[in-house]
């Protein structure tokens, strides 16, 4: 019996093997297969549209990380890019100058947040999905390698996610930044100080050791020595990290303002730790975490921490392109069933940077779109939108900036998040000194 | 640097320390009786954090009583594995078992992101904080450290003073010799291979109730893990408590004396040069 | 000589070149990505073979060997210009040298000991790297997108690492061959059955692992290069990714260990496959399989561990004796 059984485990695990082996040449027709059947299911989806023009379908191609560390973030921004689609698509479409109609399909694959298949999934997508246009990975290191293929295909490629300052900087001229760039992630909250308290004069700045928080941080730090502050204490911990005492201990109890932070569970647990190990600055701002609904989790802990958002629901923008913020929330929710964060509205905005540019091009030609998306200085419900175009930094997002959330206690005591910095947008006062 | 700065450091350091110490207990105590290296430890940790939070914030159990159930499903979960997966390789070259166990690993982990996303969650539990001159003390580290301490002592006891106990010793310092005694080894291995996933789980739901966490989080205590084994003498679980501690203690101390991202390197290659000088550990006995 | 008329050595080459040529003659890019990828998984696991297959010593984190060299290339090529084969040199003689370094001291350690010294070697590497200025520290090294024109433009410059992967891989397999059936490597295989036994007939034992150790460090150093200079950028949570040794010694396992067709076989049976559930449209209930790849991977590890531990080649020698003339 156990023999037997043996056995037919062998021979499973073995045909499995050979299957896998054997596909290896099948590889370039499964997917041309698949293509067309995929088209094949959307055209009746299609059909309502009276246009008599001929229709085109511009595929889209992008990796998201279904799976690992970033999972939740890209799952997001997902679907803020799919509610685009449909809706350009339900409206019929986008009319070119030659008088056809081009509609989306998206296609895309599962990087599992790292990096060792990135160019294998973007090239395929390129040669094997024919994407007419890209969106990058969710994180700098992703991008970049995606951001090799795009331009060797001469692809455009919206980034989202992807906010380190230097890929813009390493002389691509296809890829365009959707978000605000690192170095402006964490300065407008030093605005946001000085217009508080005037007297304010000693910052620590504690941050994940990694790319993304350290662009950041090293930004801010400049920053801040121009404006005339002190930067008592800068140091980085390691990602993963839990235990956030022996850091917090080094933090000068005299310290006005703590600024830093990582992503979103370091974050999250950092601001936490502050809170338990009673720590008495007037003011804290940390990266990616607090901007997320489910920072309140933390409970008091969450009280006056303040967060730079690409994008927030209250911030009313009148925009010029594209739907208003209000139009968006309940579009999403009901899609979706849950409100909006920044990355759904990336999601939505990178569609919309291609809408317009290959609207104003009247053609997909690469060169025109190009052109146009080069031009672009658009007000959308994400905010202002306009590129770098200089040859050092092209691509970088230049008209956008972040709106600062703190999160504050409504008249039931109950957690709420407000916007409190540009002043213009502001829902309510900054709470300060928070301790 | 002022006194008070040290000893600040110094209790918070001791406060960490005793997780991780209860946290390396089940790895440790499991080399020790199979030399198995659990690389599904830190999931089993994961897991019973997300065993505490769901019957806390789903069932809205206390999570002290939650870590007595969530302590008994992992002993059930334990030896479950240790059936499917480990009995087969438990005499196979080391290789078998090491992958055995990173195979559970993956499944957890696969099925757990699946379930869960990687989204931080927090119970959002608290016990207060307590007050000591300079020092302020979470409620919940204190009953941490309270759970640790007894947890060691049962364990303690029933290894040294139980028939059980003793049977696990003996399999543990010989099984053939063992065997040879009427020791039943097979039921004794599945019993430890329990006890040191139960003891993951109840490390897991005692930092749900202070950290956030996600099913990655885990990870981070198995590699603390080795370090506390090899300071505290691999093999043994009560070493575990004292590596635990040195462990802390020099987390909480070291960046006081340098840039806080130099620690993990010191940790590493002490863990490194450790080894070398003495595989059995620092405060190990016989190799 | 007679070694290199055995039609398991051949197999093995031709397989490898077949693959690796495959996307050469149809100047298909996507397939050349795919064969990347699998080239890299391939020489890599035939590397590991030499240290953990052959002289029995499982090195878990072998990827600090793929990360140092990785980075000591790019920073050969961001801060000193240097053309990418003395990179890729460079990259293969810093992993070389750092094993040779380490080789003395940890391999003393038997057994778990050993895979548990390795991993702390890698997370020594990682975190020193995140403090180390003249690597980028935290932000890692970025190349210029212009430093492909030397080269002839970002799509010459991806065939020619392919090229350098195809060169590395036969490398590797022929490499690996030679060592399997030297005095050398019989001295290793001697070690792996019993290294006080092979101590005594005369194996100098420190020495023979060492070089093992080099051996199998020098191409992981190299594949680095290519893989870092061919994505533009590297950074150390990348470079020193646990989970890829892992991957390695799991291919390894599925195809065989101590045998050259074993790793080759698996890496390239478990790339396709994760390729496959990476890129799979299948469901199951309502949520897509791809979301439990890891588990499915898993599952599979197992079955592979607890049922034919001698992997696919290995099970096959056993099964079939006709076979043990062809496979190797």
């Amino acid at each position: 019996m156990k023999r037997s059984l043996f056995n037919l485990f062998a021979v499973l695990v073995i045909l499995s093997l050979a299957l896998a082996a054997c596909g290896a040449p099948a590889v370039e027709e499964a997917p041309a297969a698949e293509a067309p059947a995929a088209a094949a299911t959307e055209a009746p989806a299609a059909e309502e549209a009276p246009a008599a023009a001929v229709e085109k379908t511009a595929i889209v191609g992008f990796t998201a990380s279904l799976t690992g560390k970033l999972n939740v973030e890209s799952t997001r921004q997902n679907n803020g890019f799919k509610l685009w689609m449909d809706q350009v698509n339900a409206a019929g479409g986008v009319p070119l100058a030659d008088g056809t109609v081009v509609k989306f399909d998206s296609k895309f694959y599962d990087d599992e947040s790292n990096k060792d298949r990135v160019q294998e999934l973007y090239t395929k997508l390129v040669t094997e999905d024919n994407a007419d246009f890209l969106i990058s990975p969710y994180s700098s290191g992703l991008a970049d390698a995606s951001a090799v293929i795009a331009e060797q295909y001469g692809k455009i490629m919206v980034t989202t996610g992807a906010a380190s300052d230097s890929t813009y900087q390493k002389g691509y001229t296809l890829v365009y930044q959707a978000y605000t760039p690192a170095s402006a992630y964490l300065t407008g909250s030093l605005d946001l100080l000085a217009n508080a308290d005037a007297a304010a004069k000693k910052i620590a700045i504690v941050h994940e050791n990694d790319k993304f928080s350290t662009d950041v941080v090293t930004a801010l730090e400049a920053y801040a020595i121009e404006k005339g502050y002190e930067v008592v204490l800068n140091e980085g911990y390691d990602s993963g990290t839990t235990d956030f005492a022996p850091i917090i201990n080094k933090i000068p109890a005299d310290v006005d303002a703590i600024m830093g932070g990582g992503h979103f569970a370091d974050g999250q647990q950092f601001a936490k730790a502050l809170s338990d190990k009673g720590v008495a600055a007037k003011f804290i701002s940390l990266l990616v975490a607090p901007p997320e609904p489910t920072f309140a989790e933390i409970g008091d802990a969450a009280f006056g921490i303040v967060g730079p958002s690409q994008w927030e629901p209250l911030a009313a923008f009148a925009p010029d392109y594209g739907p208003t913020g209000a139009e968006f929330i309940e579009a999403y929710k009901a899609a979706f069933g849950e409100e909006p964060s920044y990355h759904a509205a990336g999601g939505y905005a990178a569609g919309l940077i291609l809408q317009k540019g290959i609207e104003t091009a009247g053609s997909l030609d690469v060169e025109a779109v190009k052109a146009a998306i080069d031009s672009e200085d658009m007000m959308t419900f994400f905010g202002h939108i306009k590129f770098d175009t200089s040859a050092e930094n092209h691509g970088l997002q230049v008209g956008h900036s972040m709106v600062y959330v703190q999160w504050q206690k409504d008249a039931s005591g109950a957690l709420v998040k407000q916007v409190v910095w540009p002043l213009e947008g502001k829902t309510a006062e900054t709470v300060y000194p928070i301790k | 640097m002022n006194a008070g700065m040290i000893l600040t450091s110094l209790v918070d350091g001791l406060l960490i320390g005793v997780v991780y110490g209860i946290a390396a207990m089940g790895l440790n105590l499991i080399w020790g009786v199979m030399r198995v290296i659990n690389l599904a430890h830190g999931a089993l940790i994961s897991l019973g954090m997300f065993g505490v939070y769901l019957l806390f914030s789903g069932l809205g159990l206390n999570p002290y009583l939650s870590l007595v159930l969530v302590a008994l499903l992992g002993l059930l979960m334990g030896v479950l594995i240790y059936v499917i997966a480990i009995q087969r390789v438990i005499n196979a070259p080391y290789l078998s078992t090491l992958l055995a166990t990173f195979a559970i690993n993956m499944i957890i982990i696969g099925l757990g992101t699946a379930a869960f996303t990687t989204t931080p969650r927090d119970i959002g539990f608290s016990l207060g904080n307590v007050e000591l001159g300079p020092l302020t003390l979470q409620g919940t580290r204190l009953v941490a450290a309270l759970v640790t301490l007894t947890v060691t002592a049962i364990l303690y006891t029933f290894l040294y003073r139980t028939r059980t106990g003793k049977y696990i010793r003996a399999v543990s310092n010989n099984r053939a010799a063992a065997e040879l005694m009427g020791i039943p080894s097979a039921r004794i291995l599945a019993l430890s291979f329990g006890i040191g996933t139960m003891l993951a789980a109840i490390a897991g739901g005692l930092i749900a109730t202070f950290f956030s966490f996600t099913i990655l989080s885990g990870d981070l205590y198995q590699q603390k893990s080795f370090i506390i084994g090899v300071l505290g003498g691999l093999g043994n679980p009560l070493g575990a408590l004292v590596g635990g501690l040195i462990l802390g203690v020099l987390e909480g101390v070291l960046p006081l004396t340098m840039p806080n991202t130099w620690v993990p390197v010191i940790e590493f290659v002490l863990f490194i040069v450790i080894l070398l000088v003495k595989p059995s550990g620092l405060l190990g006995g016989k190799k | 000589m007679k070694q290199w008329l055995h039609p398991g050595f051949w197999l093995t080459l031709l397989i490898v070149l077949a693959l690796g040529l495959a996307p050469v003659f149809t100047r298909n890019a996507g397939l050349r990505e795919t064969g990347f990828t699998i080239l890299l998984a391939i020489s890599m696991a035939v590397s590991l073979n030499i240290i953990m297959g052959y002289t029995g010593y499982v090195s878990f984190g072998h990827v600090v060997f793929y990360g140092l060299g990785g980075y000591t290339g790019m920073y050969l090529i961001d801060t000193w210009g240097a053309p990418l084969p003395l990179a890729v040199l460079g990259g293969g003689a810093t992993s070389a040298l750092l094993a040779f370094g380490l080789g003395k001291a940890i391999l003393r350690l038997r057994g778990a000991y050993f895979a548990l010294a390795t991993i702390g070697v890698n997370e020594a590497v990682r975190t020193f790297v995140a403090n180390f200025k003249p690597f980028g520290g935290p932000t890692g090294i970025e190349l210029q997108f212009s430093v492909y024109k030397q080269y002839g433009g970002a799509a010459d410059a991806l065939w020619l690492t392919y090229y350098g992967v195809i060169a590395i891989s036969v490398f590797a397999v022929i490499f690996s061959y030679y060592i399997k059936t030297s005095k050398f490597g019989l001295g290793l295989m001697s070690i792996r059955e019993d290294e006080d036994a092979a101590e005594v007939m005369g194996v100098i034992t420190p020495d023979a692992k060492t070089m093992a150790f080099v051996f199998s460090a020098f191409l992981p150093g190299m594949l680095g290069v290519l893989f870092f200079f061919k994505n533009g950028n590297v950074e150390p949570a990348d470079a020193f990714r646990l989970g890829f040794s892992i991957e390695s010694l799991v291919m390894i396992m599925l195809g065989g260990q101590g045998t050259l067709l074993g790793p080759v076989i698996g890496a390239l049976g478990y790339q396709r496959l994760r390729g496959l559930l990476l890129t799979s449209d299948a469901m199951i209930g309502s949520l897509p399989l791809k979301d439990f790849q890891l588990v499915i991977a898993g599952l599979l590890m197992l079955v592979i561990i607890l049922f034919i531990p001698a992997g696919l080649v290995g099970w096959l020698r056993q099964k079939f004796a006709f076979l043990r003339r062809i496979l190797v």
